[in-house]
This record gives structure tokens, C-alpha cells and sequence, in this order.
């Protein structure tokens, strides 16, 4: 399975190699042409095949339509090595301290095992008990007898991941780390098997989980007329106190972004996407506005003189932590949803 | 009427439409572009145009966007810019549709003096849930009526309508200009200058200049600011995002004091306009601002001098109706 290998990648930002490999292997006789730019990210291009679409949107033919999902997932940066031979590191991307304590993850190329050490109950004075362990004061602990056994075995800027293994769990769902943004990069290869009757270019960008930097010159080198991003979304679906919404649930359908911190969608992309769920009778949910975090999005969508899009996501439990959840069926709606939904451009939007 | 019209950040389109209709006489081509903002080509008088300048304010206004309907018909939302909330509790809300909600705190566990945003409510009149008029989703702007108050001025959304109506006004008495302008009412500029980004890559200008509300320093107890109503349109200086090109400010100077036209210098220390964007576009743009003072910036009341108003036109007017110097 596709997702699973994808999962187990490694591909903190920055270092989207591995991921990449995986997925130029897994669309590279499916598309007209693909390349990696100077950044790193992968820009597959599948030309439009049928009915030519309108010129509706620009004056240029044939229509251009971006799809992209990242490949970067959150992760550690080894940075130091102490005099005992453990390693200090620096966060990539937004991680929430408490669910690095006691924490396996792997490192470098060579996949060194360590462990994110913490001091046992029996030690801690009350005080510490009630606290927050800040990053800074955390060590990674590789087993090394020296710093220099240390340094031999880890470079400084070596990067760490967590060592989590994908699996099938529950009614239907699945566990594993990276899933956002996995997943969209899962759900794009789908689609990328299909023709449209439009220029899709299928981008899977690097760097999105440190400020969107690979989306945003993916977006101004392609020009597209249209963008989708994908992505697995924040969710909270446990239950609350009070009457207030989850971000997501899991298992509610495709989530449709309205607006987030870095974007409010095209109006019209979000009416295509609710009416073709609608009709084809697939659930769908609104990621609730609002929740800090934004996408790819946020940058694609003011680039050059500006591109209409919009944010579909697998609704994905506990992201940006060790291991993230989401629903298969979730899963194989958002790639049904754009297939249905993607067609329906090729007469052009309505205007503003 | 442009300041009461419904606009929030991202949902322009009604007051684009009101706008459209004040400008399309008064422009060579009028056309919107893909994030929506609302752009207004006049061509240069003369045998070799000058520059391109590209004007901008704003169209949309603050406001909040829901997020969540509880069973008994109560709205949950989040802000769509800087909304504070000490300002909304007693206030009301208008939606696209029309309907009107009260802001509503929760008592318990809260306090009356520190407000919360997560802590809020909108009430619609509604008896449950059930069948809402509204949707997650859905974006209301403040609501109150606009009001005159004989030498200032009173409305929800001040804050850019003015500069609308100020780039509006100034395209009505510009009769020559030897400088191509393109005066765009732009979209999303509360929730990250979106709109000025994209439009001013799409324009390209030479000089750009940003025509917003900033705050003043003129109220009992007021931060110290070197700004106050009455006193002529602002010219910026700084603010949290831009520096103002040297020669852009100097050429605004310059048009004011030529034509005895009131001004005032602009230091702001918090926020910053749809300039920051354009300054930054491309290969980078000289910008400025010229800034209507304004009493009470992002609540339901925010005041303005009418002279104020009056003099932004005369400056713009002036500074585009001659060569624009950039020493």
C-alpha cells in the first residue's frame, strides 16, 4: 500500500529525498513529464486529454490546474553533541514538546536509533511534575559511550524522524507517523492516474511544514489558473464539554476548508466542491475556520497576480506527533470527490 | 452606500459592486481579478506617459466568520482580522443575508472587564438549532449605521471605506494626470494585505501609494501619537510593516505644502496597510501612504474628520497631477 511506504518515509523539511524517490517511482509512467525543481519539489505534468475546456478563466488554453500536497513532515535537527555523548537538537516545524518526551526516533541516513530520554517519576520534585519539559532541555540518547563515538556515528544537521511503523488498525483505520501530509501526497498519486481535460500539474512540495516555501515557487514557476491543495487536517473529535464544534471528525468526509490562518477559500472552487458531494452523495464536512495552522495554500494562492484555491483534507487525529490516525475511507472519499469534482472546471469558473 | 455595505475580508463581492458602479464612468477599463480585487485603468494624458501608479485601498472590513451552531441556535465564530473583543459585547453583526445578531458573552467563569473571543457568542433570535439561516462558514462585518455628525463622521467600517471613497473622489476630480493610474479597491487586506500582493504583481507600477485610516493620539489618555482629526491627511512615515520610500513621502510633502493643502507626518506603531505588499512586489515598488486619521480604528465606531477626508483628495489630486520626482 502506497500510504504505508509513504508513512514510513522519511522526509523531515528540508531532507524530502526519500519521499520523493517513492513517489517519482510511483507516477512516472502515468504522467507527460515530470521534474524537480531547485527547491525540490516534484512537478508532474499530465496534459489535457478530451473535450478542450473553455477559456473561461484566462485567455489562456488550455486550462492550467495545480494540485499539490507536501512531502516535508515535522521532525528534529541534530545540532550539538554533549560532553556524554548525547545529542541536543532543534525542532522542524511545529511540535508540541510533551509528545517528544520518551520518544524513539531514528537518525540520519544510517537510521541510528535514539531516545528522547526523561527523568524517571521517582526523581521528579513536585514542581517538575506540573511543568512543560522545554525542547532545549531534552537530549536525544544514542547509546554512545563518548562524544566522540557520538560524533562518528551522528553529524551535526543530521536529521531525526520518529520511528513509528504504519499500520491497519480498528474499524477501518490506519496509524502512522507523517500522515499529514502523507496522505494528500497518497491521494494525488490517484488521481494523477486519470485524464482530465485540463493541463494537471501535480506538485508534491517540499518545505511546507516550515512556512509553505516549496509551494510558493512551485506556484509562481507553473502559473496555474486553479489550485487544490491536499492535506491531512487538524483534528479534535473527542468529546467536549460544551456545545462547540470539532475541528474535524474522523470518518465525517472529506473536510472542505472555508478558511484558515493563511488563506479564505475561492468561494466558487468551495461551491463546486460541496455541490459535487451533494450530488454524488458523498459526505463531506467543513474544517471548522478559525483553528490556527495553515497550507500550502496560503502561499499558492497569492502567488503571482493571484490563483483561486482551495484545501480538501483527510481529517488526520493527532498530527504533528509521533503518530498521526485517519480513516482509509475518508481516504478513498477525497479521491473521489476531486475526480468528480475536477471535471466540472473545464467550463470555466463563474465570475467573482 | 460605501460604509455601510457588507464586505468582510474574503466576501467583497457586495461592495464591489457598489464601488464598481460609483467608478465605471470614470475609468478607461474596470476589471476584476482573480482573488477578487477591483481594478481601474485610466490612461495618461500627454504624449509619453510618466508612471505607472498604482493606487490602492481597501474594500474589506473586519469581522468574524462561524465557526460553530450550538443546539439552541447560538453561533460560535472566530475573527476575520483583528477583532478585539472588549469591542463587541452590546454590539451587533450583519450577515450577507441580512440577518442580524447580537455578540453575547458566556458569565460563567468569565469576567466582565476581560473579554474572550472563544468566550463569545453571536445570538440570531433564534429558538434552536435547527434549520439555521446560517452556516458554518458564513461571514458577518459589525453592524451599525452610518452617521454624520456635522464636521466628523461615525461608521462601522471607516476603516478602509474611507479610503474607498477618498480613491473614488480622487478619480472624479483628477481631470489630466500624465501618469498612467491603475486605483485598486482591494480585497483581504485585514487578514495579510492578500489582495495588494497579488494585484500588485499583476499591475506592475512604478509608484504605489496605499490611501488607509491610521490612529491618532488625539483622545483623553490616548497613546502618545503625533496624529490627530482635523489636522490634514497623514503622511506615512513608518509603521509596523513598511518604511516609507523616502522620495514617495518627500513628493507627497512637497504636493501639500505647494498647495497649502493641511498635513501631517505618521509614525505608527501597530499595524500597516496594503503598502507593505506593494512595496515588496516583484523587484520592489517605492511606496507610501497617504492615511486618513481615525478615531477608535477596528471597533463598531470608528471616527473620521471630514476636512481630513477632503484634503487626502487635494493631495492625491495634486501629487498625481504633476511629474512625481523620486530623489
Amino acid at each position: 500500500m502506497l500510504l504505508e511506504k509513504l508513512s514510513n518515509a522519511r522526509g523531515v523539511s528540508g531532507n524530502e529525498n526519500e519521499v520523493r524517490e517513492i513517489l517519482i517511482d510511483a507516477i512516472k509512467d502515468r504522467v507527460t513529464e515530470y521534474r524537480v525543481d531547485t527547491l525540490g519539489n516534484l512537478i508532474a505534468l499530465k496534459k489535457a486529454k478530451g473535450a478542450r475546456p473553455s477559456t473561461a478563466l484566462r485567455t489562456r488554453a488550455p486550462l492550467r490546474v495545480m494540485l499539490a500536497a507536501h512531502m516535508d513532515e515535522v521532525g528534529l535537527l541534530i545540532v550539538h553533541h554533549d560532553s556524554n555523548g548525547h545529542l541536543r537538537f532543534a525542532k522542524v516545524g511545529s511540535i508540541d514538546d510533551r509528545v517528544l518526551l520518551s520518544k524513539v526516533v531514528l537518525i540520519g541516513n544510517d537510521k541510528i536509533p535514539g531516545v528522547i530520554g526523561v527523568k524517571p517519576i521517582h526523581l521528579l520534585k513536585q514542581r517538575e511534575r506540573e511543568q512543560v519539559i522545554d525542547a532545549d532541555s531534552l537530549t536525544i540518547d544514542i547509546g554512545a559511550s563518548s562524544k566522540e563515538n557520538a560524533q562518528g556515528a551522528v553529524k551535526v544537521g543530521d536529521y531525526a524522524t520518529f520511528a513509528t511503523e504504519f499500520s491497519k488498525f480498528g474499524d477501518g483505520l490506519v496509524k502512522g507517523k507523517a500522515l499529514d501530509d502523507r496522505v494528500g501526497c497518497a491521494v494525488l498519486v490517484e488521481i494523477l492516474k486519470r485524464d482530465f481535460p485540463f493541463d494537471l500539474y501535480g506538485v508534491f512540495t517540499v518545505q511546507e511544514e516550515v512556512g509553505a516555501r516549496g509551494a510558493r515557487v512551485a506556484a509562481h514557476a507553473i502559473a496555474p489558473d486553479v489550485a487544490f491543495v491536499l492535506e491531512g487536517a487538524t483534528c479534535d473529535d473527542s468529546p467536549k464539554k460544551k456545545d462547540v464544534s470539532p475541528v474535524t471528525r474522523v470518518g465525517a468526509g472529506p473536510a472542505i476548508t472555508v478558511a484558515d490562518s493563511s488563506m479564505i477559500a475561492d468561494r466558487r472552487l468551495v461551491q463546486l466542491l460541496v455541490a459535487t458531494a451533494q450530488e454524488q452523495r458523498i459526505p463531506f464536512q467543513f474544517r471548522v475556520p478559525s483553528v490556527r495552522g495553515g497550507t500550502d495554500a496560503g502561499r499558492i494562492h497569492i502567488a503571482r497576480d493571484g490563483i483561486p484555491s482551495a484545501v480538501v483534507s483527510v481529517a488526520t487525529r493527532y498530527i504533528h506527533s509521533p503518530v498521526s490516525v485517519l480513516s482509509l475511507r475518508e481516504f478513498e472519499n477525497v479521491i473521489a470527490l476531486m475526480n468528480k469534482a475536477l471535471p466540472k472546471l473545464a467550463k470555466g469558473l463563474p465570475d467573482l | 452606500m460605501i460604509a455601510e455595505a457588507y464586505g468582510p475580508s474574503g466576501h467583497e463581492h457586495i461592495i464591489r459592486e457598489v464601488i464598481r458602479d460609483e467608478i465605471k464612468s470614470l475609468a478607461d477599463e474596470v476589471r476584476v481579478d482573480a482573488l477578487g480585487n477591483l481594478i481601474a485603468h485610466r490612461k495618461a494624458v500627454g504624449a509619453t506617459p510618466r508612471k505607472k501608479v498604482m493606487l490602492a485601498a481597501h474594500m474589506d472590513e473586519i469581522g468574524v466568520m462561524v465557526t460553530h451552531i450550538d443546539e439552541k441556535g447560538f453561533l460560535r465564530f472566530a475573527s476575520l482580522g483583528g477583532v478585539f473583543a472588549n469591542t463587541l459585547v452590546g454590539h451587533r453583526c450583519r450577515f450577507e443575508n441580512g440577518i442580524i445578531g447580537a455578540f453575547g458573552q458566556e458569565k460563567k467563569n468569565s469576567s466582565r472587564t476581560e473579554t474572550q473571543l472563544d468566550k463569545m457568542f453571536i445570538d440570531i433570535g433564534a429558538r434552536d438549532g435547527k434549520n439555521s439561516p446560517i452556516n458554518v462558514g458564513d461571514a458577518a462585518g459589525f453592524w451599525r449605521e452610518f452617521t454624520d455628525l456635522g464636521d466628523r463622521m461615525i461608521a462601522k467600517t471607516m476603516d478602509d471605506r474611507i479610503g474607498c471613497a477618498v480613491l473614488i473622489e480622487t478619480l472624479r476630480q483628477l481631470k489630466k494626470s500624465p501618469h498612467e493610474i491603475f486605483a485598486v479597491f482591494t480585497v483581504q487586506e485585514e487578514v495579510g494585505v492578500r489582495g495588494a500582493t497579488t494585484s500588485a504583481f499583476g499591475v506592475q507600477p512604478d509608484v504605489a501609494i496605499a490611501i488607509d485610516v491610521t490612529d491618532t493620539g488625539d483622545t483623553p489618555e490616548s497613546n502618545t501619537m503625533a496624529v490627530a482629526l482635523g489636522k490634514g491627511p497623514a503622511i506615512k512615515v513608518k509603521d509596523s510593516g513598511m518604511l516609507a520610500h523616502r522620495g514617495v513621502k518627500t513628493a507627497l510633502i512637497t504636493a501639500a505644502q505647494e498647495n497649502k493643502i493641511p498635513y501631517q507626518l505618521e509614525v505608527l506603531t501597530g499595524g500597516s496597510t496594503d503598502a507593505m505588499a506593494m512595496q515588496v512586489s516583484r523587484e520592489g515598488v517605492p511606496a507610501g501612504v497617504v492615511s486618513i486619521p481615525t478615531r477608535y480604528v477596528h471597533t463598531p465606531s470608528e471616527m473620521v474628520d471630514f476636512d481630513d477626508a477632503q484634503n487626502a483628495v487635494k493631495l492625491l489630486v495634486a501629487f498625481l497631477g504633476k511629474p512625481i520626482k523620486l530623489d
